[in-house]
């Protein structure tokens, strides 16, 4: 019999399916339903030093295949906020929630991981790479290995919580980010954040997303998010969140065996319901016994030959 | 695997009617297949997009009236027949269509759905006397669908604050008569659908518990997708999304929602109290 449980950064997951941040979960209730459903862990959607509305108007569009993009702009109810939520809703349940945290500046990484530690989360997730608010704020951390490996260094610095930096793949090099936040004290990172896109409408010659541009999740991220992973774990020793584009166990699989300890799961929710995590750990299973495999950890990295 | 919901359609207002001052009721030529209760999202070029409740389909034509208050809504306020416009839906969770001696309770533009409700449980052949519709506004020139529901023959129970037309008062207290004639007359009422301002909803809410009848409520939240992606319309404790297992939700689940007649959250998600009185 399949066993779906497995451990990660010192935190026990019934299931390795993560809900990842940005889908439905800017409330401690929205992480709590991920958990009922089946998520062995949830991160909250990205916190930030003051409340933001986020984009206002088309915020996200599905397109082709089973896949999004989406600027919502990092909407949230700041910092102060987010403790309470994080605090109210880890109460409730024995499943790690995790934090997500979102900034413009070295400083404000160090003060939001220094404040989110007082909810007392099971790993702090950071957000260096959102490219959705690149216009306010300029190069993404997540661009550059040594502005990624500061950030990481502050936010070590401010906790002793374990931390999983968010890398993006608008980048370069993305393995060379990772060997750096790695050297800069990183517990853990999460193998990807969205791939930066932009749709246009013919008929009115205007581009879809009110924010011209956005962020590419589901079927179409997904062979760049496995890449992702398959190339950082080449080269990282600390474990690997994969994220992007899984929808079916087979994509959770695969992402386990580019290297993932365990699997971010967002756009799913829209295709398949907020059942997915369920319908995703029956596919895990099914799939495990047609392959012979009894447990996780076995699948880690498999791919690697 | 099976598809979310449909992708957005561009279509061109095949009619506009001036309902009340700054309230206009849009028509389009299309197919829509909605339900009483589901809501479209409309969307126009860089203004974004904003859910808007759907006031008829009749299978050929479907309505979405709209109140001017915000920037892509004062900009429906100036569009003319032929402008295209953006559509997605219908989307969420319409109401049941339960009940054989039913009462609506509708105020301000909440009063759409619930016009709809009436003509498409007619239309399926329930008999119009079954159907009491209660509407209130701040005064009379701010009534919807008044003749409409007048030559629908439903039992129309009009109120009006300052008693420009019908009862001078609130429609919670029609309600309260409607629910008690019913009773007295032998044939009680099974079921209250409602949809409006939360605080009046919550009022329908309180008296069907009150007096055991069923109900059905329409919610609004912040929405910022409308297809349960983004979680701006979760509501506590449980993190149901209002755009997709809402907007119409039963008493059960309305007894649930804690927030319900006490808070919503903001586009930043921090909790605005509604303020009673």
């Amino acid at each position: 019999m399949a066993d779906l449980s497995t451990s990660i950064c010192g935190m026990k997951l019934r299931s390795p399916l993560i809900l990842a941040s940005g889908i439905t979960d800017t409330t401690g209730a929205s992480l709590l339903r991920a958990i009922r459903n089946g998520a062995g862990a949830a991160i909250i959607k990205s916190v930030s030093v003051e409340p933001r509305e986020g984009h206002k108007g088309h915020v996200v569009q599905e397109f082709d295949d089973l896949s999004m993009i989406n600027a919502m702009g990092l909407p949230n109810q700041g910092i102060k906020h987010a403790i309470d939520e994080l605090i109210e809703a880890q109460k409730r349940t024995d499943a790690p929630l995790i934090a997500n945290i979102y900034a413009g500046t070295v400083e404000d990484f160090g003060l939001l991981a220094r404040e989110i530690s007082k909810a007392k989360p099971a790993m702090i997730e950071v957000n260096i790479s959102c490219p959705n608010v690149h216009d306010e704020f300029g190069t993404p951390f997540s661009a550059l290995p040594e502005a990624a490996a500061k950030v990481t260094k502050e936010v070590k610095k401010n906790t002793s919580i374990p931390i999983s930096i968010k890398l993006s793949p608008n980048t370069i090099a993305i393995s060379q980010v990772a060997k750096a936040v790695e050297k800069a004290g990183a517990d853990c990172i999460t193998c990807i954040n969205t791939l930066a896109g932009m749709l246009i409408d013919i008929d009115t010659a205007v581009p879809i997303l009110s924010n011209l541009s956005g962020g590419i999740s589901g079927k179409a991220l997904k062979p760049v998010a496995v890449k992702a992973v398959y190339d950082c774990h080449e080269v990282v020793k600390i474990p690997i969140i994969g994220t992007g584009g899984v929808l079916t166990g087979r994509d959770a699989i695969e992402h386990i065996m580019a290297g993932a300890g365990a699997v971010g799961v967002g756009t799913a929710l829209f295709y398949r319901g907020q059942e997915a995590f369920s319908l995703i750990n029956a596919e895990m299973k099914e799939e495990m016994k047609r392959l012979g495999y009894k447990s996780i950890k076995e699948m880690i990295g498999l791919a690697h030959h | 695997m099976e598809m979310g919901v449909a992708t957005p359609v561009k279509l061109p207002i095949a009619k506009i009617v001036d309902e009340a001052k700054d309230i206009k009721t849009f028509f389009f030529t299309h197919l829509l297949k909605s339900e009483p209760g589901q809501f479209i999202m409309v969307i126009l070029p860089k203004l974004g997009m904003r859910p808007m409740s759907i006031s008829s389909d009749n299978g050929a034509e479907f309505g979405t009236t709209i109140c001017g208050v915000g920037p892509l809504s004062n900009a429906m306020m100036e569009k003319k027949p032929g402008d295209i416009i953006g559509i997605r839906g219908p989307l969420g969770k319409p109401f049941s269509g339960r009940g054989n001696h039913v009462v609506l309770v509708g105020g301000g533009y909440g009063s759409g759905p619930m016009a709809f409700w009436a003509e498409r449980a007619i239309a399926r052949g329930m008999d119009s006397k079954k159907i009491h519709y209660i509407v209130g506004a701040r005064t009379k020139e701010l009534l919807l669908f008044e003749e409409r529901m007048r030559r629908a023959k439903v039992n129309l129970h009009i109120a009006t604050n300052d008693g420009s037309h019908g009862y001078k008062g609130f429609n919670i207290d029609l309600l309260r008569q409607v629910i008690e004639e019913a009773k007295h007359s032998g044939n009680p009422l099974d079921m209250i659908y409602t949809c409006g301002p939360e605080l009046m909803e919550k009022a329908v809410f309180d008296v069907a518990v009150e007096t055991g009848t069923d109900c059905e409520i329409s919610m609004e939240r912040y929405m910022k997708c409308g297809i349960g992606i983004c979680g701006s319309c979760a509501v506590d404790p449980d993190g149901l999304l209002i755009c997709v297992d809402g907007p119409c939700v039963n008493k059960e689940t309305a007894a649930k929602i804690t927030e319900f007649g006490a808070y919503h959250r903001d586009a930043s998600g921090q909790k605005v109290y509604y303020k009673k009185g």
